[in-house]
C-alpha cells in the first residue's frame, strides 16, 4: 500500500473526512519520512513535531463530531522560512534574522491554519529569497532529491525539496523573478505563482514589494487548486490585494482543453534552451496539441531584456525594504557599537551575506543621485513594454507555454559568477514583471535523471485557464514522474 | 571601459550602511561591472514614448475607513529588541555632546 506520506493533500482530506485515516496517524507517517529522509535532503529548518501532532488531534476531533475541518484538514504543510509565524522562528535564512520571533501570523498562515492544514514546520530558502539554487541560506544547504550532488533551485528550494522527498503533503514558498517555479521545475513538482495581488503579502518578510507573491508547491495540480483556494482573496492588511471575487479553482480541471489557443514564444525557444529541456517541452506541447488545444506561435519580443529590467527593480526595492533590518527593533545587532552609525553599519555588514549585500548595493547605486534616471526609471519604461508585449501576445492566445528554466538541476558551486545565476531566471521573470499567473508542471526527466518543467503564463486573474492547461497536460502526459531516488549521481 | 570604480563601490557601501574590506571592495568593482554592463543593453531601446510602469496593479487611492483598530501590545513589539527599558527601543548616543 502507499504510505500516507506519498499521497496529495485532497487525497490525504478526503480519507480523514471518511474516517479512513487520522490526521494523527498521518502526521506520524510525515514525521517518519522527515526522519527518513531529511538527513539526506536537508530542507528543513524547523520541525513542529508537538505542535503539529496537537492540531491533528484538533481535526480528529472535529471529524469525531461531525463538524467539517476544513478543505485542507489533516494535510500536512511545510512552509518556507520568509512567512512569518507566531509558532518558531522565521529567519528568512539571514543570520539577520537568527532567532527572530514574529509576533503574528501572516494571512496566508492564518487561511491555511483556518483550512484545517497542519503545519510541518519550516523549510530552507536563500537568504531574503534572493537567488536560484538555495546556496545563499546562512542556515545549510538543501539538496535536490532526484540528485543529491545538485541544487534544489530557488529560492524556494527547501518547499520544492521537502514536496519532492515527500516531507510534506505541500508546501507554501514565494516568488518574486521565479521563487516558485524553478525549483518545482528542477525538483519534479507543481509550482503557481499567484497574479500579484490575489493573495495577501501581510506577514511575506519584503524582498521586492512591486513583485512578491506567495504561492504553493505541490504534488498534482488539483492540490495547487485546492491550496489556491485557501490562500487567495483581499485581505484589509495589504492594499495591493486585490478586490476580486475568488473562483474555485477546482472548478477549471475539466480536462478538457479544446479551443484553447497556447502561444508559443519564439523568444524562449532559442539556443538559451537546452537541447533536453526544448525536447521534453515540444513533447508537452504535442500532448496539449493532441488533447485538442489550438497552438500558434506569438513574440515576445523584450523578453531578452526581461532580466536587466529585473536585476534594476527588485534589487532597487530590496535595497528599501532591507534597510529596516538596522539592529533596533529586531533582529542581530553588533553589541559593541561607540555611536548609532557605527551600530547600524556593524550590524548590516555582518548580518546580511554576500549575495544580500551585492544586492544592496546594486539597488542603491541604480537609485543613487545621478543614475535614477539612467537605470531606474529606464528599467520601469522596458517594464511597460514587456507588459505590452504579453497583452498583445495575449490577443491572439489564452496562455503561453514554454520551458520554466533552461537547464535542469545543476551541480553546487556551478553558477558561481552572480550574472550567469541571474540567467536561470530567464523565462520565469517575465510574468513577475507583467504582473501574470503562472503555474510550472512537470514534463519529464532527461537522460541524467533531472526533472523537466513546463511553464504555462496567463492573462492577468486567469488562474483558472492555466491550472486547466496543466491538468489536462498532467491527466494526459502519458508517463510517471516516478519518485526521486534521493542518491547521489556519484554512488548510483 | 569601466564603468564602476573602487571610489563609486565605496560611496555607494556608504549610502547602504554597508563596511566592505578591502577584497569585497575589488571583488564588488568586478562584479558590479559586469552586472551594470549587462544593464546597458536597455539603453538600446527607445522608451522616450512609454509611460514608466510604476505599479503592478492598476489600483490608486486604497482607502479604510478611519477606525481605531488593535494593534501590536507594547511587550510584543518590544520582545525582539536587542535593548529596551519595557517603554522604548534603546540605541547608543545619536547626538556627538560638545567638548566642555
Amino acid at each position: 500500500m502507499t504510505p500516507w506520506y506519498q499521497k496529495t493533500a485532497w487525497e490525504t482530506r478526503r480519507a480523514v473526512v471518511a474516517g479512513d485515516i487520522t490526521a494523527a496517524a498521518v502526521v506520524e507517517s510525515y514525521l517518519g519520512r522527515i526522519r527518513e529522509a531529511d538527513g539526506k535532503v536537508d530542507a528543513y529548518t524547523q520541525v513542529w513535531q508537538d505542535s503539529a501532532l496537537a492540531q491533528a488531534a484538533e481535526v480528529d476531533a472535529a471529524v469525531q463530531r461531525g463538524d467539517d475541518p476544513g478543505p485542507l484538514a489533516g494535510a500536512p504543510v511545510s512552509l518556507k522560512e520568509v512567512l512569518c509565524t507566531q509558532q518558531g522562528h522565521t529567519t528568512c535564512g539571514s543570520r539577520i534574522l537568527n532567532g527572530f520571533r514574529s509576533p503574528y501570523d501572516a494571512t496566508a498562515v492564518q487561511r491555511l491554519a483556518n483550512a484545517g492544514a497542519i503545519f510541518l514546520g519550516k523549510v530552507n530558502m536563500d537568504e531574503f529569497a534572493m537567488g536560484s539554487s538555495t546556496e545563499n541560506s546562512s542556515i545549510k544547504r538543501t539538496r535536490n532529491p532526484w540528485n543529491l550532488d545538485c541544487v534544489p533551485g530557488g529560492s524556494s528550494g527547501g518547499s520544492a525539496a521537502s514536496v519532492a522527498a515527500d516531507e510534506c503533503a505541500f508546501s507554501i514558498g514565494s516568488d518574486t523573478g521565479g521563487s516558485i517555479r524553478q525549483p518545482a521545475a528542477l525538483c519534479g513538482c507543481v509550482g503557481v505563482k499567484p497574479t500579484y495581488g490575489r493573495v495577501s503579502r501581510y506577514g511575506l518578510v519584503a524582498f521586492a514589494s512591486s513583485l512578491d507573491q506567495i504561492g504553493p508547491l505541490t504534488k498534482d495540480v488539483r492540490d495547487a487548486a485546492v491550496v489556491l483556494n485557501a490562500l487567495c482573496g483581499q485581505d484589509p492588511h495589504d492594499a495591493t490585494s486585490a478586490p476580486l471575487p475568488v473562483p474555485d479553482f477546482t472548478k477549471a480541471l475539466t480536462g478538457d482543453v479544446r479551443g484553447l489557443r497556447l502561444g508559443l514564444p519564439r523568444e524562449f525557444f532559442t539556443e538559451d534552451l537546452g537541447p533536453e529541456m526544448r525536447q521534453r517541452v515540444e513533447l508537452a506541447v504535442d500532448v496539449l496539441r493532441a488533447q485538442g488545444a489550438e497552438v500558434v506561435e506569438v513574440s515576445l519580443p523584450h523578453t531578452g531584456y526581461g532580466v536587466a529590467v529585473y536585476y534594476i527593480i527588485a534589487t532597487a526595492e530590496a535595497s528599501a525594504n532591507l534597510a529596516r533590518f538596522d539592529g533596533v527593533r529586531y533582529g542581530y545587532r553588533y553589541k559593541d557599537a561607540r555611536n548609532i552609525r557605527e551600530m547600524y553599519v556593524r550590524t548590516k555588514s555582518e548580518g546580511f551575506g554576500q549575495e544580500v549585500q551585492r544586492r544592496i548595493l546594486l539597488g542603491t547605486y541604480v537609485l543613487s543621485s545621478g543614475y535614477y534616471d539612467a537605470y531606474y526609471l529606464k528599467a520601469q519604461k522596458v517594464r511597460a513594454l514587456i507588459k505590452r508585449d504579453f497583452d498583445q501576445a495575449f490577443e491572439h492566445c489564452d496562455a503561453i507555454v514554454g520551458p520554466t528554466s533552461p537547464t535542469p538541476a545543476f551541480a553546487f558551486g556551478a553558477k558561481s559568477d552572480p550574472l550567469e545565476m541571474y540567467l536561470s531566471d530567464i523565462y520565469t521573470i517575465s510574468a513577475n514583471l507583467a504582473a501574470l499567473p503562472g503555474v510550472s508542471v512537470p514534463c519529464g526527466v532527461t537522460e541524467a535523471g533531472l526533472p523537466a518543467g513546463l511553464q504555462i503564463l496567463g492573462r492577468p486573474f486567469e488562474e483558472e485557464t492555466v491550472l486547466r492547461i496543466a491538468h489536462c497536460y498532467e491527466q494526459h502526459r502519458g508517463f510517471d514522474m516516478g519518485k526521486p531516488a534521493l542518491k547521489s549521481h556519484a554512488r548510483q | 571601459m569601466s564603468k564602476i570604480t573602487l571610489q563609486d563601490v565605496e560611496y555607494v557601501a556608504g549610502l547602504a550602511q554597508l563596511e566592505l574590506d578591502q577584497a569585497a571592495k575589488e571583488r564588488l568593482v568586478h562584479e558590479m561591472d559586469e552586472i551594470l554592463a549587462y544593464m546597458d543593453k536597455l539603453n538600446a531601446l527607445d522608451t522616450s514614448w512609454v509611460e514608466p510602469m510604476m505599479h503592478a496593479l492598476d489600483l490608486t487611492n486604497v482607502f479604510r475607513g478611519d477606525e481605531v483598530g488593535d494593534s501590536l501590545p507594547r511587550e510584543a513589539a518590544l520582545a525582539n529588541a536587542p535593548l529596551h527599558d519595557g517603554e522604548y527601543f534603546l540605541v547608543p548616543k545619536i547626538l556627538e555632546t560638545e567638548e566642555p
